[in-house]
């Protein structure tokens, strides 16, 4: 099938603002996007530039406004997005060049969450620790993140103040205060209670329409926020 | 220019990598330099499980599972190393769990574990439940797990720099030049070590479970640098790739119950495999699909076959087998535990295929998928400059791109996930002790001519052709040549074909002259790094006339170990290219003849 791809285009070393680019290209029904983009660099124009790596939705890094929503490149098919696509660069963080943001206020808040266990209680030698199979269940949703920050910035709450941790870092707080085996629950409230923590979100469920990895985000919002509340 | 001193630098944030940055850190000033943000390593994208003898839920021995491997390997496992490997799988594993690992549990909420590909009961011959897992992400989970333990060790990153050459001084290491792929600045790492954990090069097939990123730059660059490559001949081929797409179906499937039949309904691994099926190992498996659809019992008469997981299917075949669970009452999988189990597995095949894994079969064709060869090292991650096991001080390497030899000729599912953490942990600690142990060498003269020459000639072309053209051009030759089954005219076919493609490579007309994000260069690069390893791999495949494991020559069937029980050595000296041999460690298990 023949589609128009309308890419939101950005050369730092060139151009002094975003502009629109249209290429016209044949796809077969069941490519990803990312393959479209991919004839289009290949074959049509070098210079147009994304991150992919994976090609299966799994390593997170090609995150993209595609159709106006938040979508993998590599996890959307061209049968699925018409004859006509649009496709911008994720919001809220700087543009670097065509669909590269820069990622690093994005990790800097993930790092600010203390993203590991903390249990300093020795492990038993030689074994596990024990963690019932219901447990386990307890927090299996919020393990499946791969920080592709589809929600992050999918959310009106952090395109408002880019200072609010958002949901992608709410999901690994949940992540953590949800493992039996942590030790840091208190320490990981106080996070999520501060000034730009849960209390900003204002449940619009962009993100979690946005999460490729389905991932129920505003239930882990709401289960941290219920935490905070019981104390 | 941009200068960096450091004792140790690690190229690649996967397992490998990560797990040698955690020990290395402990005791010498290392920084990690990635193309990739961590996170995005392809170690997250392994799906099933890694393989200890933890015998959570029934009787196994660390003996036992490297028995698994040397057979598996086709008996070219060095057999100390495999020793090591599977006896340090135990603790490691519980050391990850301590990390805070999410395994998957079992009911008395220990590790939970799962039947794999080739893992046996040594006694009975039966598969046994060896794979611990995080349902089927367990590389994901493991990824995530050791950079959240970097993150809290203050582990210092260099996210999207990109290796592009290894320092040498005085004979030995003295650091590596990499490309800020921000900025397109080059950047000088004065250390006393490097560490590569560069992963795999799938990238050269055009079926594959690999990433884009795959693309074999280090050991690429060491064999220009006149450095060894270890048994390229050995590559192995996932039997369950998604048709067309190469992505990957776990294992897991199978050691959940799932079939494979073929288009006369047939489950046709009764044939090549009587004992394990549908779980013996991946090289015999994926040369049964390929005599399959030779012999026309492909679906519909095209070049798949199924991939089977329908509870009503897999419950008949478990009361065939006479499968029981633990207690005595026949084995069953309902479409909620296939859900449960397998859930990134349902996604693909619903996003990808439009086919519900509950519902429907999977079309599945063999995918180009893991390097058991690569850069030479010892059980410490040492790196050797020969067969003779001569070491390159301060070189080190771990993970999919050394040969250390513990998958020898076929590796099986689960262990490159315990090689990773096992070696990548103990180079990480050998690498510190030897920081700790020498001063800095002097920078060679010139550090970035190199770098900066090639980068010049990349970019000067104003026309020519596209790199993807001769990528692509690679890939299908690689496949239909050098590729399940491999013959002296198909193999010398390929070599003529990637000459041609390198002779073209000059040509190759990078569009993008800028420096920032310029990935278009970087393909490029990627692309003469490719053609590289398609040629020795193809080199190494002719030389080898025998068939063993991942390497099955039509024209030579028959294992031959009175000439070929040896590791191959290949160097690269201008067009010229030179073999050597090293032989196999043998230690408890004598070559035998290797049945399923
Ligand atoms: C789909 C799939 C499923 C799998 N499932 C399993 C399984 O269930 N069990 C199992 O044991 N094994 C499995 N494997 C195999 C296993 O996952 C890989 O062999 C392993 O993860 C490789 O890890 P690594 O650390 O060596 O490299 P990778 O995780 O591939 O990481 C490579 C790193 O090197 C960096 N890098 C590469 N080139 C450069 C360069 N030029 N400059 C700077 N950095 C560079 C990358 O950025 C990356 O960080 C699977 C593999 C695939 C593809
Ligand atoms: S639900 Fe909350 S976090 Fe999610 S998009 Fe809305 S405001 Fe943002
Ligand atoms: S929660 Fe989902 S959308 Fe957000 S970063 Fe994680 S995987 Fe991406
Ligand atoms: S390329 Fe990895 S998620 Fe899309």
């Amino acid at each position: 099938m023949r589609v128009t791809l309308k890419l939101k285009r950005f050369n730092p070393e060139v151009d002094e603002k975003q502009h629109w680019e249209e290429y016209q290209i044949d796809v077969e029904p069941n490519d990803q996007l990312l393959d479209a983009l991919n004839k289009v660099k290949w074959f049509h124009d070098g210079t147009l530039t994304y991150r992919r790596s994976c090609a299966h939705g799994v390593c997170g890094s090609d995150a993209m406004v595609i159709n106006g929503r938040n979508r993998l490149a590599c996890k959307v098919l061209m049968k699925d997005l018409g004859n006509k696509v649009t496709v911008e660069p994720i919001r809220g963080l700087p543009v670097v060049k065509d669909m590269v943001v820069d990622m690093e206020p994005f990790f800097a808040k993930f790092r600010a969450m203390k993203p590991f266990l903390i249990n300093n209680t020795p492990a038993p030698d030689g074994r596990e620790r024990h963690q019932t199979v219901e447990d386990r269940e307890r927090f299996d949703d919020t393990t499946k993140c791969i920080l592709c920050a589809c929600c992050t910035t999918s959310c009106p709450s952090f395109w408002a103040n880019g200072e609010y941790i958002g949901p992608a870092s709410i999901v690994q707080i949940h992540r953590f205060i949800f493992d039996t085996r942590d030790e840091a629950t208190k320490e990981r409230l106080e996070i999520a209670n501060d000034a730009m923590g849960v209390w900003r979100c204002r449940t619009v469920f962009n993100c979690v329409e946005a999460c490729p990895r389905e991932i129920n985000i505003t239930k882990a919002i709401g289960e941290v926020k219920k935490a905070i509340l019981e104390g | 220019m941009n200068y960096h001193k450091f004792d140790a630098v690690i190229v690649g944030a996967g397992g490998a990598g990560l797990m040698a940055a955690l020990y290395a850190s402990k005791n010498a000033n290392v920084a990690v330099v990635s193309k990739l943000y961590p996170t995005r390593s392809h170690t997250g994208a392994a799906q099933g499980g890694i393989g200890a003898a933890l015998a959570n839920l029934e009787e196994d021995h660390w003996e036992w599972h490297a028995f698994d491997t040397v057979k598996g390997g086709d008996y070219l496992v060095d057999q100390d190393a495999a020793d090591i490997m599977c006896k340090d799988a135990v603790d490691i594993v519980l050391e990850l769990e301590h990390m805070g690992l999410p395994f998957d549990r079992t009911p008395e909420g220990k590790i939970s574990q799962r039947p794999f590909g080739g893992h046996t009961n040594n006694i009975t011959k039966q598969p046994v439940r060896r794979a611990a897992h995080a349902a089927d992400r367990t590389g994901h989970m493991i990824l995530q797990t050791l950079y959240q333990q970097c993150i809290k060790n203050d582990v210092q990153f260099f996210d999207e720099f990109q290796f592009m050459d290894l320092l040498i001084s005085e004979g030995r290491v003295a650091g590596m030049v990499a490309y800020h792929i921000n900025t397109g600045e080059l950047h000088v790492f004065h250390a006393k070590a490097v560490f590569f954990a560069t992963g795999g090069w799938g990238r050269l097939w055009n079926i594959t479970s690999n990433a884009h990123s795959l693309t074999g730059d280090a050991p690429a660059v060491l064999l220009k640098k006149g450095l060894p490559l270890e048994d390229m001949e050995f590559f192995q081929f996932h039997p369950t790739g998604i048709y067309k797409m190469g992505i990957l179906i776990t294992e897991g499937v199978r050691g959940e119950g799932g079939v494979l039949i073929n288009g006369k309904g047939e489950r046709f691994m009764l044939k090549y495999a009587p004992t394990i099926k549908d779980l013996a190992s991946r090289d015999v498996i994926s040369r049964a699909i390929y005599l399959e659809i030779a012999e026309g019992r492909g679906v519909n008469g095209q070049d798949y076959v199924y991939l089977d997981v329908r509870p009503d299917v897999v419950n008949q075949y478990f009361d065939e087998d006479g499968k029981k669970n633990p207690d005595g009452t026949p084995r069953r999988i309902t479409a909620a535990d296939i859900d449960k189990k397998l859930p990134d597995i349902a996604d693909f095949c619903r996003t990808y295929l439009g086919v519900d894994p509950i519902k429907d079969p999977m079309p599945i064709q063999p995918t180009a998928h893991y390097a058991m060869g690569g850069i030479p090292t010892d059980a410490d991650a040492r790196m050797l400059l020969d067969e003779k096991n001569t070491v390159l001080p301060g070189g080190y390497a771990a993970g999919e791109v050394a040969c250390v030899s513990v998958h020898g000729a076929n590796r099986l599912g689960t262990n490159s996930l315990v090689d990773l953490v096992v070696f990548g942990k103990r180079g990480g600690i050998a690498m510190a002790e030897y920081c700790n142990s020498v001063e800095l060498p002097p920078l060679p003269e010139n550090a970035l001519a190199e770098v900066q020459g090639m980068v010049a000639r990349l970019l000067a072309n104003t026309e020519g052709i596209p790199a993807a053209k001769l990528r692509k051009a690679m890939q299908e030759v690689m496949m239909m040549n050098v590729g399940v089954f491999r013959t002296e005219a198909l193999l010398t076919e390929a070599l003529e074909r990637i000459r041609e493609l390198k002779k073209q490579f000059p040509n190759v007309y990078v569009a993008d002259k800028g420096k920032r994000f310029n990935t278009d260069l970087l393909e490029a690069w990627e692309l003469g790094n490719m053609l590289d390893l398609a040629e020795v791999t193809t080199l190494a495949a002719l030389n080898r006339t025998e068939s063993r494991g991942g390497h099955a020559r039509d024209d030579y069937q028959q294992r031959d170990d009175e000439n070929w029980l040896k590791h191959s050595f290949i160097w690269q000296d201008g067009d010229n290219f030179r073999f050597a041999y090293k032989p196999v460690t043998i230690g408890r298990y004598q070559p035998q003849k290797r049945v399923y």
